[in-house]
Parts: C-alpha cells; sequence; structure tokens
C-alpha cells in the first residue's frame, strides 16, 4: 500500500502542498484563506508566507492561552477541535506523519545527510519532549496570565526552531515592519534554530526524538492505532538490518509499536526474510522474499 | 482487545472534534491562522 521506496518524494511532495504559495515569501506576508482552519498533523507552522493549513500545536496553545478570558466572557472554547483532529490521526496512524509528511522531518533527515561525525542520543532525552507537550501546551498558555487575562504560545514564543525558520527568518527578510520589531526574544529563535540545524547534522532527527510535543502526541497513539507494525518472530533471523537503518535508534524486533518510532518503515524495507511488516486495513501481507531453506539459517 | 481500543480512541476524537465543530472552534482557527503570530515567529 505505502511505496516504501518512494518517501522521500511523498515528504518533497506533502512538502509544498501544504506550503504551495510561494510568492507569498516574497510578499512580507501570509496567506489567509479558509483552509488555514484545517490543523494538518505535522509540525508546518502557519505564519509560514505559504502555508495552508493549521499547525496543530499552535492551535492548542492559542486555545489554551484564552481559555480562561472566553470563560470569562461566556465563550467555551477548550481546544477540542485541535484535540480531536490530532486524535483521530494517532488513532488511525499514529506517528506516520512525522516519518512521511512532516516538513521539518525532511529537514532534520537532509541536514543528517551531511558527511561529518555521528552521535546518537541519550534515551533519556525522548522523555523531555513529553514534558514540553504538558508544560508548553497545555500547562503554562493556560495558568500563567496577562493582566487582560491571556496567557502565551509558550512552545511557540521560545522553542519552536520551525517557526522561526518557516515564518520568523522569511517575514522578517521580507516585511520592513516586522524587522524594524526585531529584539532579544528573536534573537534567542535563531540562534536556538542554528544549535538544532548543528545537532540535526551529527544526529538523526534530534528535534522529533526529544522536544517535538507533535510527536509526543501522536507517539501515545502508536500502540492502539490502525496502523501498526508486526513481527513475526518465528521468521526472524535476528540479523539487526532493521534495527540499523532505523532512525530513531529502536531495538525494532522488540518494540515495533514504540511511542518513539516515527513510521517511516525504512525497517520493513530493510528486512529481507519479510518478517516485518505492518497492518492496515487493505492492506495485503508481504510475500517471503528468501527461500524457505535459507530462514533455517 | 487492541482492536477495542483503536475504535474507542477514534470514536472519543471523532466526538471531541464534532464538539470543538459545534462550538465554533474552527472558526477561532482560521482567525488565528490568517493572523501573523508574532510570538510564533519570535516578535513577541
Amino acid at each position: 500500500m505505502f511505496h516504501l521506496a518512494r518517501r522521500r518524494w511523498v515528504q518533497i511532495v506533502s512538502t509544498i502542498a501544504l506550503n504551495p504559495i510561494v510568492p507569498y515569501f516574497f510578499a512580507g506576508k501570509i496567506v489567509q484563506a479558509q483552509s488555514k482552519g484545517v490543523c494538518v498533523p505535522v509540525l508546518n507552522c502557519y505564519s509560514c508566507p505559504a502555508a495552508v493549513g493549521a499547525c496543530p500545536i499552535g492551535t492548542l496553545q492559542h486555545s489554551f492561552a484564552a481559555l480562561r478570558f472566553r470563560i470569562s466572557t461566556g465563550v467555551i472554547q477548550p481546544g477540542l477541535y485541535a484535540l480531536g483532529s490530532l486524535g483521530i490521526v494517532g488513532s488511525l496512524i499514529g506517528r506516520f506523519p512525522c516519518g512521511w509528511f512532516c516538513p521539518f522531518g525532511l529537514l532534520q533527515e537532509l541536514l543528517h545527510k551531511i558527511p561529518g561525525p555521528k552521535l546518537g542520543i541519550p534515551k533519556i532525552l525522548n522523555y523531555l519532549k513529553y514534558a514540553i507537550l504538558a508544560l508548553t501546551v497545555f500547562i503554562l498558555p493556560a495558568v500563567i496570565l496577562d493582566a487582560v487575562g491571556y496567557g502565551e504560545t509558550w512552545f511557540c514564543k521560545w522553542i519552536c526552531p520551525a517557526g522561526t525558520l518557516e515564518a520568523g527568518l522569511p517575514l522578517v527578510a521580507a516585511n520592513a515592519d516586522i524587522r524594524s520589531q526585531i529584539g532579544l526574544l528573536f534573537i534567542w529563535k535563531v540562534a536556538l534554530l542554528a544549535a538544532f540545524v548543528l545537532w540535526m547534522i551529527v544526529s538523526m532527527r534530534p528535534f522529533c526524538r526529544t522536544v517535538c510535543p507533535l510527536g509526543a502526541f501522536l507517539g501515545l497513539f502508536n500502540k492502539v492505532s490502525l496502523l501498526r507494525l508486526t513481527v513475526d518472530s518465528d521468521r526472524c533471523l535476528g540479523c539487526g538490518s532493521c534495527s540499523r537503518v532505523c532512525p530513531v535508534d529502536l531495538d525494532v524486533p522488540k518494540q515495533p509499536n514504540s511511542p518513539e518510532c516515527i513510521r517511516c518503515l525504512k525497517c520493513v524495507k530493510a528486512c529481507e526474510v519479510g518478517c516485518l511488516d505492518y497492518q492496515f486495513p487493505l492492506h495485503a501481507r508481504r510475500e517471503e522474499t528468501v527461500a524457505p531453506a535459507d530462514r533455517d539459517r | 482487545m487492541r482492536r477495542w481500543a483503536t475504535y474507542s480512541s477514534l470514536a472519543v476524537f471523532v466526538a471531541l472534534l464534532a464538539a470543538g465543530l459545534s462550538l465554533d472552534e474552527f472558526r477561532t482557527a482560521v482567525a488565528n491562522a490568517i493572523t501573523i503570530c508574532l510570538s510564533c515567529i519570535g516578535i513577541g
């Protein structure tokens, strides 16, 4: 069903499809279309000049930041729309969008191709993204309020390097009014983006693995989603070829549905005996790719 | 058991989405998304 060899093309097409109005990059303004109410399940800033969809993390933060103010005015909007959108995607395909559709994931994979020393990421850092999700997306925006009763979009404001790259830099470059307002916050965000870019060159997908609140949320569904990996232990040779290609350093046969798995399905492609496969409605099982006699090795 | 969890999860989030739409959250999402988010781009 998923053409594994074409994943890079799917990532490129997805990036263009999510940001198709390229002339806006030069106009210093952003697209204003009704489609921007649709939450796309990837980290693609809706302040990116060419974007035609909404970042669900940004939408959630805005909902929580305005929650108490809206309640005080009799309006109840607790972010159910964004939560529902994300939960439906998670229930169906888990973190599949991370591996196949996310423009920021594509950037990280391309940067990691730059030759040089490569480093792993301590597994303990994987838990950081859950703290970031809870604190900067849900708790702080709803709890710390200004005089009017509004909270801040903590993740977008202080952390998100995707927003800096896709929206901040293009808008600052093309819009003189915005450029005139640059301050310490912008310098902080550009420095953070630069640090992430350096980390992306030496480690595979460090942002997805340690910081991304969207990946943290979708990963919670990997164990229950309709799309899931299966391992036929009887056929597994224990050769480790699946784990060697895993971009997030999983021991794939032992944890095929880990919350860390971005569902890139590289492991399925790498498995020479076909003991790894994915389940999804309408997907036919892979055929064996080695003769039965070879399996007894 | 797992299939039960999958479809329960799906049903819950479809209900949340429907509730959000009925609370007019789509219009609010559009209003947020068509305005340049100054904090998102690092201006403040």
